[in-house]
C-alpha cells in the first residue's frame, strides 16, 4: 500500500535514498558481527596469500611466458563475458515476456551448469560438440566434417556454457525489476519495440550488464582445466594454469604469490567497477513471474523469443543430457566407496552451507544497514581467490598446530563457503535492504532489537532469499573439488575426488554414474533449499 | 566460523591415539583409492608388522613432492611412497630423505643402484589406440599421419612430464622437430592423465598418451580387447616408480621393514591389477595374462635422474614453442 | 461517445458487469466503495484488461481488440507517470511519438505543453528533481499533447494536499475543456466530483451503473451510493 501514497511519477529510488539509514542512526541489529565477517574473510583469503609468499625462497618474477599467460587469461575472460551477456540478453528478454508451461522449471534447470563439476561439464560439452560428438555426427551424416571445438572458441563456447545461466539470472532479474507500471505507462505510449528498448531496456541493461560482466569476467580469470582442456594446448595458459605450475612443477612459492596477486589485482579492478552499478532490488524473488507486457506480441517478437530460448535450452540442456546418458547406465551399480563418499559430500556442504549462514546474514544486514564497503571487501575476496593459494597457505598456517587430514572437512567447507560468498550476497543484501528500509523504524518504535529483529523481521521476510543462497551454496559445495590435495585425508574422499578417483582407475562408466549422482545432489540441494525458502513464504 | 572451525580441529585431533605404532605412508591419490592397491597393501602389511599402516594420498608425484617440501622435517610421514625418476632428483636435494638398504631381485630392464629410493613397480608410457585401427610405428610416422591424439600437459602431470622426457630421450637435439611434426596431430592437451584417458574413451582422439599396460585394463577387468598400445620402433621411456624413508622419522625400524615388505611377494602381487603397472619384481605366480611382454633393455629408454632434471626446463620450452605456435 | 455493450470483466473471481453509454465530451467521476472494480473499468477501457465478454466502441468503432496504446486513450495511473530517467522534455514528447524523433514543431509544442501547465523552464528537469504537485503537472503536460479523445485519471492526485489536489483538477477540466476530450476519473472524495465532473458512474455489487448528472445523484444517492457515502452528502 506504501506505493499508492506515492505521487504522479513518483520514482520510488528517490525515496530510496532518502530513507537510507545515517551513519549515526539507532539500529535494530548491530553492526559489529558483519564487520567482523567481512574481516575474517578477508584474513583468510590475504593471510593465506601472505603465507605463501613468506614461505617462498628466493623464486623468480613475472616472466615472458607468465606475460603471455596474462594475455590469455585477460583475451578469453574478456570474451567469455561479452559473449555470455550478450547472449544472455535475448534469452532473457524472452524469458521475461513468455509465459508458457513449465518456465518455471526451465529457468531453475537452466542454472544447472552453473554448479556442475567442471570433468563433468567438459565430457558433456564434448559429448555433444567434440570430434565425435552429437553435432559432428550429425554433420557427417550429410558427409561434413566434424565440428572444431579446440581452441579460444571452445574455451568461450564452455565458458558461456558455464555462465549464460548466470548471465540470464542476474538480466532476467533487471527486467523484473523494471515496474509494472513502467511497461503500463510505455504500452499507453502506444511504444513499438524500438521505443520500448530506448525507454525501459537499454536504461536497465546499462544499470546491470556492467555488473554481469565483471562478475563473470572475474569467474572466468581463474579458469584452468577448462581452458587448457577446450583451448587445445598451452597456447590456453591461464593465469591459474601458471600458479598451478608455480606450485606443481617448480615449486615456485613466490611466483605462485607473484602470480596469484596479479590475479587478485585483476578481479578487484573488475570488481570495483561491478560495484559502482547500483545493486538491484529483490534478487531471487519473483525469478518465476513474468511482467505482462502488451508489445511484442507479434509474430515476429513470439518467433523470435522461441528461438532465443530454444537455443538456450538446446544449449545448456544437451550437454546435461549427455551427461544422464552416459551416467544412467551404472547408476543403480555404484560402487560404495561413492555413496559414502556421497555422504561426505553432503556434509560437506551442509557445513559449508552453515557456515556461509552464519558469516553472510550479519554481513548482508551490515551492508545494509550502510557499510558497503564490507560487502565489496568480502565480495572481491571471494570472486578472487585462487583455491589453491587458499588451500597451500591455510597448510602453511595449518600444518604447525594440526594436521591437515584431521581437518580437511571443515577447511573444504570453509574454502567452499568463501567462493560462494559473492554469490550469496548479491542475492541477500538487495532484499535486506529493503527489509531494513520498510522496518528498521517501526521495529525501533517497538524497542524490538537484536535476535527478536532476526527472528520477527529479517528471517521471515528474507526467508526465500536466504533459501535461494543456502541452495546454491550447497550445490557450489557439493560440485567443488575441494581444496587441492594438500589436505586429502583418504577415508574422507569427497564425491567429485571419488569421481577423479573412478576415472584415474579406468572407471569411466562408474565415474559418469557418480558424476550423474553428483549433479543430481547439486540439484537436489539447490531445489530443495531453494523450495523450502519460498514454501509458504511471501512472494 | 574461526571457534567452530577450531573445535572441528581438535576434536579430530583427539580421535588419534597412539597405541600401537603407526607408520604414515605418503603417497599418491590414486593409490590409496578403494580401486588403488592402498587397502589390499595395508591388509596385507598389517598382518605381519604388529602395526598401524597410515597412508596419507596427496594429489600425483609431483604433489607429493611439493607436500614433503612444505612440510620440511616436521612432516609426520615416515615413507613416501610414488616419486618417479623425474622427481628423484629434486627430492634427494631436499635433504630429507634417509639412506634405505632394501635387498630384491629387481625385474627391471635395467640395473637399479640408488641408496635412497627402492623401487616397487614401472612401466612404459605408450599410446594406446584402439585395436582394429593401425598404429604408427614411431614419432615420426605419427607426426605424418593425419592420427588424432590427446596428450597431458608436462606442467601438470606425470605422463604429461614422461612424454617430454620420452621425445628427448629418443632424440635429443632433434626433439623440437618431432613436436613441430605432431603439433597438427594434437586434439588437446589435458591437465592429467584421467582427463586425456577419459576423452580417449569418449572418441575425441584416436590414440592417447598413457601405458603399454593400460590395455591389460580392459582385457582382464572388462573383458575387452578393443584397446592396444602402439609399439614405437625407438622405443619407450619407462616410468619408474620409487619409495624412500624420510630422515626424520621416528619409526626408522617399521620403515625398514616397509620398504622390504614393498619387495616382497605380497606387495608385489598386488600392482599388475590394481596400480596397473609392472611389478618391480616378478611375483612367484609371473604376471596376469593380458599383460604385454616387457621390452628388452635397449628399447627401454630412461635418462638418468641428474640428466632429466637439467634438461627438463629446455624440453618443457621446447614444448610450448611447438606448440604454442 | 463512449459505449460498453454488455461488457463482463473478469480479474480472479471478481467479476464486473457493464452496459452503458459516455457522451463524448462528458466529464464523468467514477465513484464507489473500495474494491468495487472502479480501477478495473478504466483499465479495460484502456485496454490494460482484455474484456471477458461484450464490446466497447468509440464514436461507433469496435476498440475491444486494440492494444492499449493504438485506443484513443491518455491515461493517469495512481504512481509511475513518468520516466525517472528521462527529462521533463523527453517525458512529454513521448505523447506525441514514442517511437521517433520529434520534429522541430512538435518539440516547440512540447515546450508549449510544459509553458501551459506552468513548467516553462523546467524542460531539463527530471521528475525526482520535482514536487509531488509539479510532477502532476508535467503529467498532464504529456496528455495534452497526446490529444486523446479520452482522458482517463486512476487517481493520479491521491498523494497530493487538498488545495493542490483542487489545483490539479480544475487544470485538468481545463484541458479537457479546452480539447473537447471525454473524462474518465476514479474518485472516492464526493468534492472531487462536485468540482468538475458533470456526471457520476457509480461501480458497486459488481455493476457499473449508467451515468446520472452530478448534482442529482449526489443529492439523492441510490442505496449502493448511500451505503458507500455513510451520509447524506447534501447538507
Amino acid at each position: 500500500m506504501a506505493a499508492r501514497a506515492q505521487p504522479v511519477g513518483g520514482t520510488g529510488r528517490a525515496a530510496h535514498r532518502a530513507a537510507a539509514p545515517r551513519p549515526d542512526a539507532p539500529r535494530p541489529v548491530a553492526i559489529w558481527p558483519g564487520t567482523c565477517a567481512a574481516l575474517g574473510v578477508a584474513l583468510l583469503v590475504l593471510g593465506t596469500l601472505a603465507a605463501v609468499a613468506m614461505r617462498a625462497e628466493g623464486g623468480s618474477g613475472f616472466g615472458p611466458s607468465e606475460a603471455s599467460a596474462l594475455r590469455f587469461t585477460l583475451i578469453q575472460a574478456s570474451l567469455s563475458a561479452v559473449f555470455s551477456v550478450g547472449l544472455a540478453i535475448p534469452v532473457a528478454r524472452a524469458l521475461a515476456r513468455r509465459r508458457f508451461a513449465g518456465r518455471r522449471v526451465l529457468i531453475t534447470l537452466l542454472g544447472a551448469p552453473f554448479i556442475l563439476p567442471v570433468i563433468v561439464a567438459i565430457l558433456g560439452l564434448l559429448a555433444v560438440f567434440g570430434r565425435s560428438g552429437w553435432i559432428s555426427g550429425a554433420l557427417g551424416a550429410f558427409g561434413l566434417d566434424p565440428l572444431r571445438i579446440y581452441g579460444l572458441h571452445g574455451v568461450v563456447i564452455a565458458h558461456v556454457f558455464f555462465n549464460l545461466p548466470l548471465a540470464t539470472r542476474l538480466i532476467l532479474q533487471g527486467w523484473q525489476e523494471i515496474p509494472a507500471e513502467r511497461f503500463r505507462l510505455a504500452a499507453q505510449l502506444n511504444a513499438g519495440p524500438g521505443a520500448m528498448w530506448h525507454l525501459l531496456e537499454a536504461p536497465m541493461l546499462r544499470r546491470i550488464l556492467p555488473g554481469a560482466m565483471a562478475v563473470i569476467f572475474a569467474i572466468c580469470l581463474s579458469s584452468f582445466a577448462v581452458a587448457l582442456t577446450l583451448g587445445g594446448g598451452p597456447k590456453a595458459t591461464t593465469l591459474e594454469l601458471a600458479i598451478y605450475q608455480a606450485f606443481h612443477f617448480d615449486f615456485d612459492l613466490g611466483r605462485a604469490a607473484v602470480l596469484s596477486t596479479v590475479q587478485l589485482g585483476l578481479t578487484v579492478v573488475a570488481a570495483v567497477l561491478a560495484l559502482r552499478v547500483p545493486v538491484g532490488e529483490g534478487v531471487g524473488a519473483g525469478l518465476d513471474r513474468a511482467v505482462v507486457r502488451w508489445d511484442a506480441t507479434g509474430r515476429s517478437a513470439t518467433l523470435l523469443d522461441v528461438v532465443w530460448i530454444g537455443f538456450a535450452t538446446l544449449f545448456l540442456m544437451l550437454p546435461l543430457l549427455a551427461v544422464l546418458v552416459a551416467g544412467a547406465p551404472g547408476l543403480l551399480s555404484l560402487p560404495a566407496p561413492v555413496w559414502s563418499a556421497a555422504w561426505v559430500s553432503v556434509q560437506v556442504a551442509a557445513l559449508s552451507t552453515g557456515l556461509l549462514l552464519l558469516v553472510a546474514l550479519p554481513l548482508s544486514a551490515s551492508i545494509a544497514l550502510g557499510r558497503r564497503q564490507l560487502g565489496e571487501i568480502a565480495g572481491i575476496l571471494g570472486l578472487a581467490a585462487s583455491p589453491l593459494v587458499i588451500g597451500t597457505g591455510l597448510f602453511v598456517l595449518i600444518y604447525p598446530v594440526a594436521s591437515p587430514a584431521h581437518v580437511a572437512l571443515p577447511v573444504t567447507a570453509l574454502v567452499n563457503m568463501v567462493m560462494a560468498l559473492p554469490f550469496a550476497l548479491r542475492i541477500l543484501v538487495p532484499r535486506m535492504q529493503q527489509v531494513m528500509q520498510q522496518n528498521a523504524r517501526l521495529a525501533l518504535a517497538l524497542n524490538m532489537r537484536g535476535p527478536a529483529f532476526w527472528r520477527r523481521v529479517i528471517w521471515p521476510r528474507c526467508r526465500a532469499q536466504i533459501g535461494f543462497a543456502a541452495g546454491l551454496t550447497a550445490a557450489l559445495s557439493l560440485g567443488d573439488l575441494g581444496v587441492v590435495a594438500l589436505f586429502a585425508d583418504p577415508e574422507t574422499a569427497t564425491l567429485p575426488l571419488q569421481v577423479y578417483r573412478l576415472m584415474g582407475a579406468y572407471r569411466m562408466e562408474a565415474a559418469q554414474a557418480a558424476a550423474l549422482l553428483l549433479f543430481i545432489l547439486s540439484m537436489g540441494a539447490f531445489w530443495l533449499l531453494d523450495r523450502g525458502g519460498k514454501f509458504h513464504a511471501e512472494a | 566460523m574461526k571457534p567452530l572451525f577450531v573445535a572441528g580441529a581438535l576434536l579430530a585431533a583427539t580421535v588419534a591415539t597412539a597405541e600401537t605404532p603407526e607408520l604414515v605412508v605418503y603417497t599418491y591419490d590414486s593409490f590409496v583409492s578403494e580401486w588403488g592397491p592402498g587397502p589390499a597393501v595395508k591388509e596385507a602389511f598389517e598382518a605381519t608388522c604388529g602395526c598401524e599402516l597410515k597412508f596419507v594420498g596427496a594429489g600425483d608425484g609431483a604433489a607429493l613432492l611439493a607436500r614433503i617440501k612444505l612440510e620440511g622435517a616436521r612432516s609426520e610421514a615416515d615413507i613416501v611412497l610414488g616419486l618417479d625418476t623425474n622427481l628423484t632428483a629434486a627430492a634427494r636435494d631436499t635433504g630429507l630423505f634417509a639412506p634405505v638398504a632394501v635387498e630384491a631381485d629387481y625385474a627391471l630392464p635395467m640395473a637399479w643402484q640408488d641408496d635412497t629410493f627402492a623401487p616397487y613397480d614401472w612401466g612404459y608410457f605408450a599410446f594406446v589406440h584402439n585395436a582394429d585401427a593401425d598404429a604408427p610405428a614411431n614419432f615420426r610416422a605419427l607426426g605424418e599421419s593425419d592420427a588424432k591424439i590427446v596428450i597431458q600437459d608436462p606442467r601438470s602431470s606425470t605422463p604429461g612430464l614422461g612424454l617430454l622426457m620420452w621425445v628427448k630421450a629418443a632424440y635429443g637435439d632433434e626433439a623440437p622437430a618431432i613436436w613441430d611434426g605432431l603439433s597438427d596431430n594434437i586434439v588437446t592437451v589435458t591437465k592429467g592423465w584421467s582427463e586425456a584417458y577419459g576423452l580417449f574413451l569418449e572418441g575425441e582422439a584416436d590414440m592417447v598418451l598413457s601405458y603399454t599396460t593400460s590395455p591389460a585394463y580392459h582385457l582382464i577387468a572388462e573383458e575387452d580387447d578393443s584397446k592396444a598400445a602402439a609399439v614405437f620402433d625407438e622405443g619407450h621411456y619407462m616410468q619408474v616408480e620409487v619409495a624412500g624413508k624420510l630422515a626424520a622419522s621416528d619409526q626408522t625400524e617399521l620403515a625398514d621393514q616397509f620398504l622390504q615388505f614393498m619387495v616382497s611377494d605380497a606387495f608385489q602381487s598386488i600392482i599388475p591389477t590394481t596400480n596397473w603397472m609392472y611389478p618391480a619384481v616378478m611375483p612367484a605366480g609371473g604376471l596376469p595374462e593380458g599383460f604385454a611382454e616387457t621390452l628388452s633393455a635397449d628399447k627401454s629408454l630412461l635418462l638418468p635422474e641428474g640428466d632429466a632434471a637439467a634438461l627438463r626446463d629446455e624440453a618443457l620450452d621446447e614444448w610450448l614453442r611447438a606448440l604454442s605456435q | 461517445m463512449l459505449k460498453l455493450d454488455a461488457v463482463t470483466l473478469q480479474k480472479g473471481d471478481f467479476r464486473l458487469q457493464a452496459d452503458l453509454q459516455i457522451a463524448a465530451g462528458a466529464q464523468v467521476a467514477v465513484i464507489g466503495p473500495s474494491g468495487a472494480g472502479k480501477s478495473t473499468l478504466l483499465e479495460a477501457i484502456a485496454g490494460f484488461l482484455p474484456a471477458r465478454d461484450g464490446r466497447i466502441l468509440w464514436r461507433g468503432q469496435d476498440i475491444t481488440a486494440l492494444p492499449p496504446g493504438q485506443r484513443p486513450v491518455a491515461m493517469l495511473f495512481q504512481d509511475g507517470n513518468l520516466f525517472p530517467h528521462l527529462t521533463l522534455r523527453q517525458n512529454v514528447g513521448l505523447g506525441i511519438d514514442a517511437n521517433r524523433r520529434l520534429s522541430a514543431a512538435q518539440a516547440e509544442a512540447v515546450t508549449a505543453a510544459l509553458a501551459r501547465v506552468g513548467l516553462a523552464g523546467m524542460e531539463e528537469r527530471r521528475p525526482a528533481d520535482l514536487s509531488g504537485g509539479q510532477q502532476s503537472r508535467a503529467a498532464l503536460a504529456r496528455v495534452l499533447v497526446q490529444g486523446r479523445d479520452l482522458l482517463l485519471l486512476d487517481e493520479p492526485f491521491a498523494a497530493l494536499g487538498p488545495a493542490l489536489k483542487a489545483e490539479m483538477l480544475d487544470l485538468v477540466a481545463e484541458i479537457v475543456t479546452e480539447k473537447g476530450a471525454t473524462l474518465l476519473m476514479v474518485s472516492h472524495d464526493p468534492q472531487d466530483a462536485r468540482r468538475i465532473a458533470t456526471e457520476v458512474v457509480l461501480v458497486a455489487d459488481g455493476h457499473v451503473y449508467p451515468p446520472s448528472p452530478t448534482a442529482e445523484i449526489l443529492d439523492n444517492p441510490p442505496p449502493a451510493l448511500r451505503a458507500y457515502l455513510g451520509a447524506p452528502t447534501g447538507s
